[in-house]
C-alpha cells in the first residue's frame, strides 16, 4: 500500500509567539518548532496501516530546509521517505493544498492521511482541499479507521456523538484527536532516520488568494473582580454571573 | 508549571546535530509524559517506578552507545549524554538506573566478556528483559575501592565468592550482578546470577536521597558460580575504574538536567509570586541567584559537549570526565539549593521538583568517586603528585 501523509512544521504549544515588525507573521526568533500534533497522529496511523498491510509510508512537507526538523522526526518513527516541497513564499490554505496536491498527483498514492488542522494557523482546509483538487472522497474528523481490502470503514467525531462512514480507496483521511497514540520516535529509528535521504523539490510560488493583512496578540484579559469574601456576597455573584457574564 | 523548554543561554543547539536534539527532545517528551507525572509519588513511597523499565528499553535507552547487533541504537557520546540529562532532569534514580544498566553493566560485558557472554547478555539487557547491577563499593572500602575484601577462589566446577558490597543501585531487582573480586590478589570482574546459591541482595532502606531508586547490600557466602561467569578480558582495578569513567561522564551530563529542572522552577516561581506588590524576580537578590544558576549551567553545558565531542574522538582523558563530573555535580546541588531558596517554604514541597534534586543530588556528589576524590585525581593530573596515597 502507496501511503501518503502531510506533515506541517509548526511552533510548539508552549512557545509564546511574538508578532513580527512587518505586523502580518509571527517572529521566528527564538521559538521552538514542532511537528503539528494532528499530523502526528496521522503519521502514527499510517504506520500502523503499513504495519498491517505492508508497503510504504512517504511523508511530505512544504516549507523551508527548516521543515527537515519534522521530516526527520516522522522517519525516526518509522515512515521510509521524505520530500520537502521547498517554498518560502507566503501561501493560503489553498497554495499549501495545491502544492501537496501536486505532489500526491505524481506519487499516486492508495490513501492519503493529514491532521484536521495545523495548530499555527487553524485554517483547517488543507485535508479537504486536496482531496478535492484530485477528486477523492476525503472523511474528516476520524477518530477510527479500518481498511481493508480496498474498503474504509471510518468512525467521525461530530457534535453530540459518533459517525460511522464507508468510502473506497484512494481517499484522503483528516486525522482527529483520539484516532491513536502516537509512539515516540526510538533512539534507534532516530539513528536509522539520519541514514535516510530528504528528498528536496523547489516549488513555484502561487499568487494567495487569501491575504493576510494584519495579525493581532489576543487583548488582555480585563482584572477579576472581588464581590466580596463572605457569604453574604453570594446573591451578587449569582446576580453577575447571571445579567453580566450571562453563564448561569 | 508550563511545559520546559530547555536551557540554551548560549545558542548551544547550534553546536548540535539534528539527530542530536531529536534525541534530547524525545527523550524530554518521554521524561514529561511519563517520570514527571509519578516521580513524586515514587519518591514519597520509596519505591522504583518498575514500570517504566520496558518504555525506557522500547526507547532505546540502554547501552544506549552500544552497536546496532546486539539491538542498540549505536548513539554517539554527546547524544547519550543529552539523554542523560533529561532522564536526571526527571529524577537522579531514573538516570542512575539506565546508568547502572548502560555504563556499568552493558558496557563491561562488552568491553570485557567474551563473545559468548556478549552475545548471551546485551540483547536481553538492552530489552529490558534483564536487569543488571554492579558491585565495587563495599562496607568498609567506598574511595579506596582497590582495597576491597572480597575474593574468589578457583574451585571445580567455577569460583567460589565470599564478602559484601554495599551501597548497589539495582541490587534487589537486578537478574545480574557484575561483582568485582580479588582472584588470587588481582581485581577481575564476575556475572553473578540471580538465585544463585549463596547470593542475597537484600534491598537497603531509610533513605532521604535517591528514594526512587533501590539500592540494596549484595551478600556472597560461598558462593558458587560456572567458570564462564569470569568476564575474561579484566585485570586489576583499571577494569571497575573504567566502567565508573562511562557512568561518571552520564552524571555529568545528568547533573545539568537536575540544575535545569530547578533553575526553571525558580524562575517560573519568582515570576509568579508577589511580594511588596511585586514579582520577587524584580528583586536584585532574586536576580542574582537565577544569574549564578543560568550560568553555572551553561558553563557546564560547554564542558560536557567539549568532552562528548573528545569522547566520540576517542581522546577523553578519564580526569576530564572527573572534572566534568566534579564540576557540574557541585553546581547542581548549589543551584538546588539556591531554588530552594527561592521557592521560600513552597521549596520544601514536593508539589516542586526542587527539595528532591536537592536531596538526590547529595548522593550524586558522592557516588562514583566522590567529590574529593575527583579534586585529588585533578590535583595528581597537574601536580604530578598524589596527595591520596
Amino acid at each position: 500500500m502507496k501511503i501518503l501523509v502531510f506533515v506541517n512544521h509548526v511552533p510548539d504549544t508552549e512557545t509564546k509567539v511574538k508578532v513580527s515588525a512587518d505586523g502580518k507573521t509571527i517572529d521566528p526568533a527564538g521559538v521552538n518548532y514542532m511537528l503539528n500534533p494532528y499530523d502526528e497522529i496521522a503519521v502514527e496511523e499510517g504506520l500502523k496501516l503499513r504495519e498491517k498491510s505492508s508497503g510504504e509510508v512517504v511523508v511530505v512537507s512544504l516549507g523551508t530546509d527548516a521543515n527537515k526538523e519534522t521530516l526527520r522526526k516522522a522517519l525516526a518513527m518509522g515512515c521510509d521517505k521524505a520530500v520537502v516541497l521547498k517554498d518560502s513564499s507566503p501561501r493560503d490554505s489553498f497554495g499549501v493544498a495545491r502544492a501537496l496536491a501536486d505532489y500526491a498527483k505524481e506519487y499516486s498514492p492508495d490513501i492519503i492521511l493529514c491532521g484536521k488542522q495545523s495548530i499555527d494557523y487553524d485554517d483547517a482546509q488543507v485535508g479537504g482541499l486536496v482531496a478535492e483538487m484530485l477528486g477523492l472522497p476525503s472523511i474528516s474528523v476520524v477518530v477510527n479507521l479500518d481498511v481493508t481490502d480496498g474498503a474504509i470503514v471510518a468512525e467521525r467525531e461530530i457534535e453530540g456523538g459518533h459517525e460511522i462512514v464507508h468510502s473506497r480507496l484512494p481517499a484522503v483521511i483528516i486525522a482527529q484527536k483520539g484516532l491513536n497514540q502516537p509512539r515516540y520516535p526510538s533512539l534507534k529509528g532516530i539513528m536509522d532516520a539520519k541514514r535516510k535521504q530528504i528528498e528536496e523539490r523547489v516549488v513555484s510560488a502561487i499568487k494567495p488568494r487569501v491575504e493576510v493583512l494584519a495579525m493581532k496578540k489576543p487583548s488582555a484579559k480585563p482584572p477579576g473582580k472581588i464581590v466580596g469574601t463572605d457569604a453574604s456576597a453570594i446573591p451578587e455573584l449569582v446576580r453577575l454571573l447571571h445579567e453580566e457574564a450571562k453563564i448561569i | 508549571m508550563p511545559k520546559f523548554q530547555g536551557v540554551d543561554y548560549y545558542n548551544i543547539d547550534a553546536l548540535l546535530s539534528e539527530d542530536e536534539i531529536l534525541v534530547r527532545n524525545t527523550v524530554r517528551e518521554f521524561v514529561d509524559d511519563n517520570v514527571l507525572p509519578v516521580i513524586e509519588k515514587h519518591n514519597r513511597a520509596g519505591t522504583f517506578p518498575a514500570h517504566l523499565i520496558k518504555q525506557m528499553a522500547e526507547l532505546g535507552l540502554f547501552g544506549a552507545t552500544l552497536p546496532a547487533k546486539y539491538g542498540c541504537a549505536e548513539l554517539n557520546n554527546v547524544a547519550y549524554g543529552l539523554m542523560m540529562q533529561e532522564l536526571e532532569r526527571g529524577d537522579s534514580g531514573i538516570r542512575s538506573f539506565a546508568s547502572v544498566q548502560s555504563g556499568l553493566v552493558m558496557f563491561p560485558v562488552f568491553a570485557f566478556g567474551s563473545e559468548e557472554q556478549k552475545d548471551y547478555w546485551l540483547p536481553k539487557l538492552a530489552t529490558g528483559e534483564k536487569i543488571g547491577c554492579f558491585g565495587l563499593t563495599e562496607p568498609d572500602f567506598g574511595s579506596n575501592p582497590g582495597g576491597m575484601i572480597t575474593h574468589a577462589e578457583k574451585k571445580s566446577g567455577g569460583y567460589v565468592l565470599n564478602g559484601a558490597k554495599m551501597w548497589i543501585t539495582n541490587g534487589t531487582i537486578a537478574d545480574v550482578a557484575v561483582v568485582w573480586a580479588k582472584l588470587d590478589g588481582e581485581i577481575k570482574g564476575f556475572l553473578v546470577e540471580k538465585g544463585t546459591k549463596g547470593y542475597e541482595a537484600p534491598e537497603m532502606h531509610g533513605k532521604h536521597s535517591l528514594r526512587a531508586s533501590v539500592t540494596s547490600e549484595l551478600v556472597f557466602q560461598d558462593c558458587l558460580i560456572p567458570g564462564k561467569n569470569l568476564l575474561p578480558k579484566t585485570g586489576g582495578l583499571k577494569s571497575p575504574l573504567m566502567c565508573l569513567s562511562q557512568a561518571r561522564y552520564g552524571i555529568a551530563w545528568g547533573a545539568l538536567g537536575a540544575a535545569m529542572a530547578c533553575y526553571d522552577a525558580a524562575l517560573q516561581y519568582s515570576l509568579s509570586r508577589v511580594q511588596f506588590d511585586k514579582p520577587i524576580a524584580s528583586f536584585q537578590m532574586t536576580q542574582e541567584k537565577l544569574v549564578y544558576m543560568v550560568t553555572e549551567i551553561t558553563k557546564g553545558q560547554l564542558l560536557c559537549l567539549q568532552l562528548g565531542r573528545l569522547k566520540d574522538q576517542d581522546r577523553a582523558k578519564f580526569t576530564q570526565i572527573c572534572m566534568a563530573k566534579r564540576n557540574n555535580v557541585y553546581h547542581a546541588l548549589e543551584i538546588a539549593r539556591t531554588a530552594r531558596e527561592i521557592l521560600g517554604a513552597n521549596g520544601i514541597l514536593d508539589e516542586y521538583p526542587v527539595m528532591r534534586h536537592a536531596a538526590n543530588l547529595e548522593s550524586v556528589k558522592t557516588y562514583e568517586g566522590t567529590h574529593e576524590m575527583h579534586t585529588l585525581i585533578i590535583g595528581e593530573d597537574i601536580t604530578g603528585i598524589a596527595a591520596f596515597n
